[in-house]
């Protein structure tokens, strides 16, 4: 096991250094300028050229990256253009906000998922699978911004039961999710974000429960006189290690924020971050919150596929 | 859709109607109370000095806490606002040498540290964004405050209370670009040993507002600086509160449920909604366009007959139809309000016109290609009103090539110039038009040809160039009044762009919120505001 977690860590350095140098090059490839957040149309050349100086973006992009490469191991992300706050400043705390919502969003959606995909998929072509099935394209095939607007308009502008939008009264300084004035606001941002995990989930879970009940393992195990409740341990069991990957994706999507709901929401999260970030070519923060969502991506999968080995000897000895 | 006669006039009484609704006084309550603002910025504007965010920027955050040396009458909105006294109380061009500006600064008004304003703190502020070995310097601020620096020289200090601004050529019309060059605290930079991210957390300037809590990126507030100069401007709510906003959607139902008073740009399919939940509807003309700034160096629209047969293919009260009655119709650079409007030239929908003008210049179908955005600052609905141009265009002949893009990537088409962008025929980019200089010269004058200015497309005539010269260098205000009225009569002569639409800026508030006026300005004055608990 050791040797595989030695591997596996392994493998993850190139993908690391990889999405290193996605994630800087990319930003070059979109069209627009940095410095149009800083200077005006008519900017004169010689403060264009001042400006790009005294931000390094006078360098070639090969010496740009090495040198951004070289400072963000040393835990310097630089600065942001719009603020002049430091990046890691500027991700660690959206990406503190986003997980605020994670960490209530992954368990109701985990849990509402797999346990409706799980008993679709013991029960194929049963009434209580056609509705989990039919539930669950729904939540897939909505757009989830959409049904952050509705809820919206439903909770909070219809029946005024819970706030529209931000992050509490005071923002996400002495943001307390335990507190129920706080907590509110966290409400309809959760169950958007849950919504379509728990969809793919459902689908992806179902799909693996009904997979192997068809293996003949689950006949010999019935044959053998298991009880009913046994044989679907098994079954589970079984079927634990493609939905652990699947688990996996959606986890490195929750983490990373989702633009679209965090915007509806003016939920200050990562998504909300990488948006302003775009839109206003503000370059290092873009770069560096890339970066930080990407590795960990990177290190989600990476625990995915340890837990796949524990579970699975057949990956242990693949 | 139909042409509709007097739909100007109408549309200009209907925003002057909705307006004056909300010139509802300011009920004195024993409170002023809390005003929640959703602005349309997607983050807090800067707050070390002169703010990003555009205007939007300037609006709620720069001249809240910071004062200019001149700064905007904004207490009409019956009348296009103008500059009026600042920080400095007056100005005069010196007699002898028309490159050097006087102005008279404000005595007995103090930072909100306590520190008292002086000729230095100006001095001071001006190394800050131009001298690049004074300890001040912040390289983000000279970023910011390029555009107002093109004519500065020099400035030195001739008692503690009068500066002289050297300027590199004569523009009679100087103090206007003095208007958006805020002023910070000298004591607070040095007491932060020039921390510039520091200061931004706890800014100090002169303005109406002092800031009391800042979270970055969501909330920024504001309270009344009781020690404010101009007693008639201290803030009459008893806390203004920022919230950044970008989404449309989300600021209509923050404000439907309460969250906020106060919101910006509200979708025009909203307002019905809005209207019906009592919400006050507030609108006004101001010096804002939405035009395609046009090429001629290359393609089509070199040929005069082809620019003033685009403007006669457009049916503009349709576009008014589309936005709700939002906008009025724009038939010239500026609004009719301004008073260097004149008699311009006005390309009135006459499709058959257009049709017959394009034959004449040999340009049928008249390929072009033009660049617009899918959204952006000032952009207002671009893509069902580009599609709306696109068919009217196509209408008379034009075949319409769209170039769809984000707003950055049109800024950067705008920013480098027709030079570098030979086969754009043409760019929708909305404009400022806040100052006569900004309005009505950089198009035209050939000193701004891009890139190094925003003359976009290299226009040239002798005619507008001359009276361009002789703006700069009038410093009587009726005759220059006359010179600005005859430029903006002959760019509309040259139809010098495709005129769609002015904006008419509306605005959402709560029934809660009074003593609101809207100006005709890009900057509002939110110091009259109280809020009912």
């Amino acid at each position: 096991m050791l040797t595989l977690v030695g591997r596996r860590i392994l493998y993850a350095i190139p993908i690391a250094i990889g999405v290193s140098i996605v994630c800087f090059s990319l930003v070059y490839l979109a069209p627009g300028d940095p410095l149009q957040l800083l200077l005006p149309p008519d900017a004169p050349a010689d403060a264009v050229a001042m400006i790009k100086h005294a931000y390094g973006f006078d360098r070639p992009i090969p010496v740009q990256y090495v040198l951004w490469l070289w400072r963000v191991l040393h835990g310097d992300f630089g600065v942001s253009i719009a603020t002049r706050r430091p990046v890691l400043l500027e991700v660690s705390g959206s990406l503190y906000n986003t997980c605020m919502l994670t960490l209530f969003a992954v368990p109701i959606a985990f849990v509402i998922g797999y346990s409706f995909g799980a008993i679709a998929g013991c029960f194929p072509g049963k009434w209580i699978d056609r509705v989990v099935t039919g539930t669950a394209v729904m939540g897939v095939s909505l757009p989830n911004y959409w049904v952050g607007i509705v809820l919206v308009i439903a909770f909070s502008v219809e029946i005024i039961a819970l706030p529209a939008t931000g992050m509490g009264r005071g923002g996400s300084a002495g943001f307390n999710p335990l507190v129920w004035a706080d907590a509110q606001y966290m409400i309809l941002p959760v169950i958007t974000l849950a919504m379509v995990p728990i969809g793919i989930l459902a689908r992806s879970t179902r799909a693996a429960v009904a997979e192997v009940q068809g293996l003949d393992f689950v006949t010999t195990l019935r044959a053998k006189g298991l009880s009913e409740s046994a044989v679907i341990r098994h079954v589970l069991k079984n079927a634990m290690a493609p939905v652990l990957a699947v688990m996996g994706l959606q986890f490195g999507y929750l983490m990373g924020g989702s633009i679209l709901i965090e915007t509806v929401f003016t939920w200050p999260g990562s998504g909300f971050l990488l948006s302003k970030s775009i839109i206003n070519r503000d370059i290092p923060v873009l770069q560096g919150a890339i970066l930080v969502l990407a590795m960990i991506f990177v290190a989600t999968n990476l625990c995915v596929d340890l837990l796949q080995a524990m579970i699975d000897p057949r990956i242990r000895r693949a | 859709m139909t042409l509709r006669n007097g739909r100007l006039g109408r549309a200009l009484s209907l925003a002057t109607a909705i307006t004056a609704s909300a010139l509802i006084p300011a009920q004195a309550n024993a409170g002023g109370g809390t005003l929640t603002v959703a602005m349309t910025a997607g983050d807090i504007p800067v707050t070390a000095g002169t703010p990003d965010q555009g205007f939007e920027g300037l609006r709620f955050v720069g001249f809240s806490i910071y004062d200019a040396l001149v700064r905007w009458d904004l207490s009409h909105s019956d009348k296009p606002s103008d500059i009026v006294p600042g920080l400095a109380t007056s100005w005069d061009i010196d007699p002898v040498n028309h490159k050097r500006w006087i102005f008279h600064l404000r005595d007995g008004v103090k930072w909100h540290d306590g520190c008292p304003f002086s000729a230095d703190d100006v001095i001071w502020n001006f190394g800050r964004m131009n001298d690049q070995k004074s300890p001040q310097f912040y390289t983000q601020q000279y970023a910011f405050n390029r555009g107002y620096m093109t004519n500065f020289d020099s400035i030195e200090k001739i008692d503690d209370h009068t500066v002289a601004i050297n300027t590199k050529f004569v523009e009679s019309l100087f103090p206007y670009t003095m208007s958006y060059v805020v002023m910070v605290s000298k004591c607070r930079a040095e007491t932060l040993k020039y921390d510039w991210q520091a200061f931004a957390s706890t800014p100090s300037g002169t303005g109406p507002y002092r800031v009391d809590r800042f979270v970055p990126h969501e909330r920024l507030e504001l309270v009344p600086n009781k020690d404010y100069w101009d007693k008639n401007r201290i803030p009459k709510q008893d806390r203004m509160v920022l919230l950044p906003m970008p989404e449309a959607s989300t600021r209509v139902a923050a404000l439907l449920s309460g969250q906020v008073n106060f919101v910006e740009a509200p979708p025009p399919d909203a307002i019905p909604r809005l209207k019906g939940a009592g919400m006050q509807i507030v609108m006004n003309t101001y010096p804002h366009n939405w035009p395609y700034i046009l090429n001629f160096v290359h393609g089509p629209f070199t040929d005069e007959r082809v620019r003033k047969a685009a403007n006669y293919a457009l049916n503009r009260d349709d576009f008014v139809d589309l936005l709700g009655g939002t906008a009025i119709p724009d038939y010239a650079t500026m609004p009719p309000t301004t008073p260097y409007y004149g008699h311009p030239k006005l390309y009135k929908y006459d499709a058959e016109r257009a049709a017959a003008l394009l034959k004449e210049a040999g340009c049928l179908p008249c390929n072009i290609t033009l660049a617009m955005s899918t959204s952006g600052s000032g952009q207002m609905q671009p893509l069902p009103m580009n599609e709306l141009l696109k068919s009217q265009l196509e209408a008379v002949g034009f075949k319409v090539d769209f170039k769809v893009m984000d707003w950055n990537s049109l800024i950067e088409i705008g920013r480098s110039g027709v030079v570098k962008y030979e086969n754009i025929d043409g760019y929708n980019g909305s404009r400022a038009l806040l100052d006569p200089v900004s309005a009505l010269i950089k198009p035209v004058a050939k000193a701004y040809w891009s890139p190094a200015g925003s003359n976009w497309g290299h226009f040239y005539s002798d005619d507008t160039e001359q009276t361009a010269q002789a703006i700069l260098t009038e410093f009587d205000p009726d005759k220059r009044l006359a010179l600005l009225t005859k430029l903006h009569e002959e760019e509309s002569a040259h139809a010098v762009m495709i005129w769609v639409v002015h904006d008419l800026n509306p605005r959402a508030l709560s029934p809660k919120v009074h003593g609101f006026v809207q100006s005709q300005n890009w900057f509002q004055d939110m110091t009259p505001i109280t809020v009912d608990p």
